[in-house]
């Protein structure tokens, strides 16, 4: 091979020096190791599931024209107020002394009653039922998006979140909800 | 009986094929990575069946959590633009330098005039810093107000689209907080807006 000898002298005389072939194999353990390493590393520290959002959308508010709001039949409204420890009571209708008292229960009981007076409310006015979320000072944030995906899970297009007003405030009181 | 020899094999193994893997595999992850941004207020959101993923440009978070409110908006022109609409509204100038350190900061909940001296600190000196919350009072001295309407105008300034905003609430956080947040947004006739949730099976 055409290589220079450094061995200087030259002995043998002339010759021929044989370098060794060397195999031309590199040991790649250690390369993977490295990868693998870093590919954990970036496993890790990425966020894979991106955040997923939920539509919210308020009733307009007119401040200057507070009266300039579309009336609701009271027959057709499910009003759900949000009270404390995870707690909420319903009621079809208007607060009046004599109404039938609010259901009180838990948030996983709404798939049920939801649909339930949904169609109850179409059977006896043939109109869609109107949802009015309440959240009271003692609720949560959860407590809201949990109601607002319970109407997206029943497919209720027609709802609202309104503030709480003193009746209403009043019934959770004397629901014991209120705490 | 003869006996019979088992010829030794060598322990080697061939690694090209699981090292191309393994880089490729490694390529596919650097390029596809968003690093995790440290939250500086940690908010547990609740789950929903919502499916809708949030976009990535145009868009502005307001994290709701231990009864504070920190505001940020994505995009580096948008938050320069914010800033500088913030300081015209506040009386305060910030330098060029200011304005790139503030573009690179993802989420905060300071007052403004609290703003220049978080600016003027080190990486590591902002993250210990207890971050009061961005001021959301009904009253004249709402902030958040302003920036979310800062921020609107700087996008819409820069990008020609409509700032998208989202709340990010704790799950544990108290309505009446919400409730302000939600009060400031409607005063500008915001009626639309995200909450963003963690994904649920039904």
């Amino acid at each position: 091979m055409a290589e220079l000898d450094t061995s200087g002298g030259g002995k043998k005389g002339g010759g021929k020096v044989r370098t060794k072939k060397k195999s031309t194999r590199v040991d790649l353990t250690a390369m993977v190791d490295l990868a693998f390493l870093l590919i954990t590393f970036f496993i890790l520290t990425t966020t894979l599931q991106k955040p997923k959002a939920m539509d919210l959308v308020m009733p307009d508010k007119d401040e200057k024209n507070p009266e300039a709001s579309l009336p609701v039949k009271a027959s057709t409204t499910m009003t759900i107020l949000l009270g404390s420890n995870n707690k909420l009571a319903w009621f079809v209708g208007e607060v009046k002394a004599d109404m039938v008292p609010p259901t009180v229960e838990g948030y996983g009981n709404l798939r049920q009653s939801l649909p339930e007076q949904a169609k109850k409310i179409k059977a006896t006015t043939g109109e869609d039922m109107m949802v009015i979320v309440k959240p009271s000072d003692k609720s949560n944030y959860n407590n809201l998006v949990t109601v607002m995906d319970e109407l997206n899970i029943s497919k209720n297009t027609k709802r609202a979140i309104v503030d709480l007003s003193k009746p209403e405030l009043d019934l959770l009181k004397t629901s014991g909800i209120y705490n | 009986m003869p006996r019979v020899k088992v010829g030794r094999k060598s322990t080697a193994i061939d690694m090209t094929a699981m090292c191309d893997v393994a880089f490729l595999l490694l390529t596919f992850f650097i390029l596809s990575a968003k690093p995790k941004v440290q939250d500086p207020l940690p908010a547990e959101v609740p789950a929903s069946i919502a499916t809708f993923t949030i976009p990535e440009t145009d868009f502005s978070t307001l994290t709701v959590a231990q009864g504070k409110v920190f505001f940020n908006v994505q995009g580096t022109d948008v938050r320069i633009g914010t800033l500088q609409l913030m300081g015209e509204k506040h009386g305060i100038t910030f330098t060029p330098a200011e304005q790139q350190k503030f573009a690179a900061i993802e989420s905060f909940g300071l007052h403004v005039q609290q703003l220049k001296s978080f600016l003027a600190m080190s990486e590591n000196q902002r993250s210990q810093v207890q971050q009061p919350g961005i001021p959301v009072d009904t009253t004249a001295n709402n902030e958040l107000a302003d920036w979310v309407q800062s921020a609107r105008k700087a996008n819409l300034g820069t990008n020609g689209v409509k700032l998208e905003i989202a709340i990010k609430g704790d799950s544990k956080e108290e309505y009446p907080t919400i409730k302000k947040v939600i009060s400031t947004l409607q005063k500008q006739q915001v009626n639309k807006f995200n909450l963003i949730t963690s994904l649920k099976t039904l």
